[in-house]
């Protein structure tokens, strides 16, 4: 065991992918940064000590206080107060987190969909194939906002309005990954068809593998690198929905807010000087898509040869 | 188009009882059923849907449930404002992005190209309404020289009202279209650039290059061309997605067009103005892909000299 | 002085683990008015060579060391010598002919432009000049496909307009990179005709790169032999190919597969083989071996294939006949040639055979079953068990994800689900070691193996099966002629040894001539005469079949 886990071990460090990564500071920055995020986020609780959806603990005193670098600044609030008197820092990983919760299911739903979609399609082709890259085509047109837009349009004409607040964070889920799917479903069909036509298949065939083995256990893995890539640009891509369909008050209700949400409530003290209220959560946003997608972009150039 | 017409139509149909939504809750059912009939909900779906077809090549796409005025009536009013807004963010977006594509697919190497890299991929990840943000706090809130919301000053040509006829309009758009343009752009440099770098790779490249081709010819004859087809099929994709991403734009700076109009249609469920928005949206892109193909048409010979010959 | 001089080049790659010499230290002299070949096996820094004189070395080489002087102008010396000599002095011929010439830009355009660059011409004098040069490389109809794009010519043609590129401002010397390997044997002595012709009339310098020994020595005047970025040995081309006087290149002419006679194995004087002589088949105490009765195992009776070609067109008319009409039977034990030019319809026939397609008309029967009627997946495994292929390209016909265990033990376990893993790994080790491959190769991956090891995998899992028919689909066009030399003696001990039946496929009459024992020859989806293999060579019934046999690159031509 030992031994086989050495032997793995080995085979990253010697791989150029690794090389590629030490290689490049863009890389590890970003993924630093990730980490920090992402634990941050999801341990929240005990990263700061302010609930922010506490009542209780919250101080109409505190509000509206700027961050503990200016002149009026608290200490104990290092990014300032919302207008509720929320700590902004505890408010944005809490926010971070549903943003963050929403982007990886809508990405993982949409990779599910889309690279079974794309597998199959490719793999069979014919009338099935048709169907399938004919609805992508279909759907490719229409931009993924507006297709997530329709979809919680129609979500809240069919689910009651109390029912949706708490549905949401599903509807939006939903919305994100339906939107996004086509692009796995194109990307994975695409690189399908490359390795569909490889010899290694066809001797499977003449051995006798059946196809659902052929389809999962020799051409998954072969196009899993492009859908990597295509899945870690989705989920920078679904973040940004995300914000901005909260931003567009058509997200996560007020009462579990997200990045979104933040930047939209905060939007309406921006006339009236209480900058800090939307700049942290809009920096924050900004900082986690673009380390995700310097990360994504690294990924492209490594693992595709092909421009190099 | 027929398909997207009937999605419309469907969701105009069995989302929610549009007569729920019409009426108050004290109607009465005898009251509710007459209404019905009268809008013809009790006829076939058939029937329905062919109606709802000819009213929509008519324009007619009934009456807003929340603002009780008939659609055809807001769209055509708030049309030019989108318009205008899509077609200057999408020359913007375009031009500069092709450029400077180009340019950084050519000079791989280079301070220049990583900054416009970086700042590309740091555009991507800037979400369109944080920029308009951004943009209003500098521009209008610190620096004060551009407005943060409207229009401005409209002239009134008929059925069009524009912006690009007073100081004010044209300073109105500058913000809205600049944003919106910016995340297209980013998107354009970095295909533009990809392909550039792809081509320039090739074999009919290096073999230029061995005839002694100079570099100049071989960057902007050879590869340019060879790079532009597909930026044909972006540009048309481009302009769809600006009208989408105009809905975002227009809700930041509270722009008067249509996107505005659709999100307050999505907050209120207000069923026809979301119908007739999607069929609005569904004609353009299917104008844009003809447009494209036509351009393929002229600019691509391996479509053009095939279709000849299989007509001669 | 010679016309060109190169003086211990070299040229280095810097890699991330190591540096490659692609050259080390090359002299070689170039006159006017002769050809010489450069010839070596993949990585022998042939193709470094020729791109060094012209300067365009791909990244991230480097010329690390000497110079090339061209009619006294050293290229190195300043970055913009080369420029002056590109297409006015030097001339370059791509490989690939598809992908040569720009796409979008008529080949006229493309003329003309280049003429411009180095002549001070107008544009009509250009055009003239052009076409008159369309007409000397051998275009019919210059003036009206002056104005076509590239796609509406075929392979040969193509290359036909590189080559009047390359040539059109009169270059005194003439680098040509492969010219003919992705061309047909018909339309690749033309090409080295016009190359011959063209050097007379033009009295060009002309440095002929190539792995091909039989085009070596039909078209060359000398010939320098390069083998991992040394110059092993230069000299006249039928010293060398007759008296070569360095181990390596007797090595390599002798495992060059000879046209005019069959030998029973090829020697080979690679070092790595140590052990000569037969392979130590080790599963031959598994296998169940049949006895060769005298019966014809594979009976093909009036197959046909058609390609339904929409996915271009709308209409059907454009339908390909793949497959038209063909009948042949093969007896057990023996190995049977199906040989013809690309677009011949003999990979489709292989693939029907193994059931990759179905078939538009007629019977495929093995074993008195006719297998192209199955429709029970049951019944289908008895015969995939029994029908096995060997692909041509060594690169794709391995799953890359997955170790050579599990490659090989694949269909084992799929066949006989009960075996026990103890059991399993001992088959896999004499698998492994019957394709001469050792038990460590078990736990490495596919990308860790050469061209050629990769082949010998692909064969250990094809007789994982124990199948009666092996299909091999052109095995060795993709490896080295040393390499091929082995391989073909592996498959060659294994039939032997195993009773195998061979059905081998491929466009190279050399190497068919070695393997066969009758060979049917095919043409656009037709067959046009099936002998035994020494009647075939000796005395051709077919008019296309004696075509290719005078048209062959021949080895032996040197004596003549």
């Amino acid at each position: 065991m030992d031994n086989k886990n050495l032997t793995l071990l080995n085979r990253i460090k010697d791989s150029d992918i690794y090389f590629s990564f030490i290689k490049s500071p863009t890389a590890i920055l970003s993924t630093i940064i990730l980490i920090i995020i992402f634990f941050c986020s999801f341990f929240v609780e005990f990263v700061t000590p302010y609930n922010p959806f506490d009542p209780s603990s919250l101080s109409l005193m505190d509000a509206f206080t700027p961050p503990s670098w200016t002149e009026e600044g608290l200490a104990k609030f290092i990014l300032g107060t919302d207008g509720q008197g929320r700590d902004m820092l505890a408010t944005i990983l809490y926010g971070a987190r549903i943003s963050l919760i929403v982007g990886f299911s809508a990405v993982i739903f949409a990779l599910v969909l889309g690279v079974g979609l794309g597998l199959s399609a490719g793999y069979f082709g014919g009338r099935y194939e048709m169907i399938v890259m004919r609805l992508t085509d279909v759907q490719l047109t229409v931009p993924s906002i507006l297709m997530a837009l329709l979809v919680d349009g129609i979500a809240r004409g069919i689910i009651s309005r109390e029912l949706h607040d708490e549905m949401a964070i599903y509807v939006l889920i939903f919305a994100i990954g339906i939107s996004e799917w086509p692009q796995f479903a194109r990307v994975s069909r695409a690189a399908t068809l490359v390795e569909k036509n490889k010899d290694y298949v066809s001797a499977s065939t003449i051995i006798g593998v059946s196809n659902i083995i052929i389809m999962f256990k020799h051409i998954l893995p072969n196009i899993m690198r492009p859908v990597l890539v295509i899945g870690t640009i989705g989920l920078a891509l679904a973040i940004i929905a995300e914000a901005t369909l909260s931003f567009l008050g058509v997200g996560v209700p007020p009462t579990t807010p997200s990045l979104g949400t933040l930047i939209r409530l905060g939007n309406d003290f921006l006339f009236s000087g209480e900058w800090w209220i939307t700049f942290f959560p809009a920096i924050f946003l900004v900082i986690l898509a673009f380390s995700i997608n310097l990360l994504g972009d690294w990924m492209r150039d490594t693992l595709n040869p092909k421009l190099n | 188009m027929l398909i997207v017409a009937f999605v419309s139509f469907s969701l105009f149909n069995f989302v929610g009882d549009p007569i729920n939504n019409m009426v108050g809750e004290e109607t009465s059912d005898e009251e509710r059923s007459e209404l019905r009939e009268s809008l013809g909900l009790n006829d076939p779906i058939h029937i329905q849907f062919s109606r709802f077809v000819v009213n929509a090549t008519k324009g007619e796409f009934g009456i807003s449930y929340q603002l009780r005025r008939p659609v055809s009536e807001l769209i055509s009013e708030r049309l030019p404002a989108t318009i205008e807004l899509v077609l200057i963010s999408a020359l913007i977006a375009l031009v500069s992005g092709t450029l400077l594509g180009v340019y950084t697919g050519i000079n791989r190497k280079g301070f220049l190209s990583d900054a416009i890299l970086a700042i590309s991929l740091l555009g991507v990840s800037l979400p369109t309404f944080v920029i308009g943000i951004l943009f209003i706090y500098l521009f209008a809130v610190i620096l004060g020289i551009l407005p943060s919301f409207g229009r401005g000053e409209v002239v009134s040509l008929g059925y069009w009202s524009t912006g690009f006829l007073t100081l004010s309009g044209i300073k109105a758009i500058i913000l809205p279209s600049v944003t919106l343009s910016l995340f297209q752009m980013t998107y354009i440099i970095r295909l533009v650039r990809a392909e550039m770098m792809e081509i320039l790779q090739t074999d009919y490249i290096k073999f230029a290059r061995a005839r002694g081709i100079s570099e100049k010819s071989i960057h902007y004859k050879h590869a340019l061309k060879n790079g532009l087809i597909p930026v044909i099929t972006i540009a048309g994709i481009n302009i769809g997605t600006l009208i989408a991403f105009s809905i975002i734009t227009e809700t930041v700076f509270q722009w008067p067009g249509m996107g505005f109009l659709f999100i307050q249609a999505v907050q209120f469920v207000d069923i026809p103005i979301m119908s007739a928005y999607l069929v609005f949206i569904a004609f353009v892109f299917v104008m844009i892909n003809f447009i494209v193909d036509i351009l393929y048409y002229f600019i691509d010979p391996r479509i053009r000299v095939k279709s000849e010959a299989v007509s001669g | 002085m010679a016309f060109l001089k190169i003086n211990n080049l070299s040229v280095n790659y810097e890699m991330r683990r190591e540096t490659i010499y692609a050259a080390k230290e090359v002299n070689i002299n170039v006159e006017k008015g002769e050809i010489l070949g450069l010839v070596g096996e993949s990585g022998s820094g042939k193709s470094t060579v020729g791109n060094a004189i012209i300067n365009l070395i791909d990244e991230p080489g480097k010329v690390s060391g000497g110079s090339i002087i061209l009619d006294g102008t050293d290229i190195y010396e300043k970055p913009e010598n080369i420029l002056k000599l590109r297409g006015k002095k030097i001339g370059l011929i791509f490989q690939d002919p598809q992908t040569s010439l720009n796409p979008i830009l008529t080949i006229g355009e493309q003329l003309i432009e280049t003429i411009q660059t180095h002549l001070k011409l107008t544009t009509e004098e250009a055009k003239n000049k052009a076409i008159k040069l369309l007409k000397e490389v051998g275009i019919k109809d210059a003036e009206t496909r002056f104005n076509n794009y590239p796609h509406q010519f075929s392979g040969g043609m193509r290359q036909r307009v590189v080559i009047s590129l390359a040539l059109c401002c009169e270059p005194e010397l003439l680098i040509a990179d492969e010219p003919t390997t992705a061309l047909d044997v018909s339309i690749q002595s033309q090409i080295l005709d016009l190359i011959k012709t063209l050097t007379k009339e033009r009295n060009l310098a002309v440095i002929l790169i190539t792995h091909d020994m039989g085009v070596i020595s039909e078209t060359t005047d000398r010939v320098a032999v390069m083998k991992n970025g040394d110059l092993v040995e230069i000299g006249p081309t039928k010293e060398i190919l007759t008296k070569p006087k360095e181990i390596y290149t007797k090595a390599l002419v002798s495992s060059v597969p000879p046209t005019n006679k069959k030998i029973n194995r090829f020697k080979i004087i690679e070092k790595e083989n140590k052990i000569e002589g037969e392979t130590n088949i080790k599963i031959l105490n598994r296998w169940t071996k049949k006895d060769i009765i005298d019966q014809d195992l594979v009976k093909i009776k009036n197959l046909s294939k058609t390609f339904d070609d929409n996915f271009f067109t709308e209409s059907s008319k454009n339908s390909v006949m793949a497959v038209d009409d063909v009948s042949f039977n093969i007896k057990e034990g023996e190995s049977f040639g199906l040989v013809g030019e690309s677009g011949s319809g003999k990979s489709t026939i292989a693939k029907m055979i193994v059931n990759l397609y179905s078939p538009s008309a007629g019977d495929i029967n093995f074993d008195n079953v006719c297998i192209t009627k199955i429709k029970n997946n049951k019944e289908m495994m008895k015969f995939r068990k029994q029908i096995q292929m060997i692909f041509q390209d060594p690169y794709s016909s391995l799953n890359g994800r997955l170790k050579v265990k599990e490659i090989v033990s694949e269909p084992i376990k799929l066949h006989n689900p009960s075996i026990s893993s103890k059991d399993l790994d001992s088959y896999i080790y004499d698998l492994l070691e019957s394709v001469e491959l050792t038990q460590q190769s078990a736990e490495r991956y596919p990308h860790e193996f050469s061209g050629g090891q990769r082949q010998r995998i692909s064969i250990a899992r094809a007789l994982a099966t124990q199948p009666r028919l092996l299909v091999c689909d052109e095995p060795t066009s993709a490896l080295d002629v040393s390499i091929q030399a082995q391989i073909l003696n592996l498959l060659k001990d294994l039939q032997e040894q195993l009773n195998l039946t061979i059905l081998f496929i491929s466009h190279d009459l050399p190497v068919v001539r070695q393997m066969c024992d009758r060979i049917a020859v095919l043409k656009n989806g037709k067959l046009c005469e099936i002998s035994k293999t020494e009647e075939l060579f000796k005395n051709p019934s077919h008019e296309y079949t004696k075509e290719l046999l005078t048209l062959m690159p021949k080895i032996e031509s040197i004596y003549n």
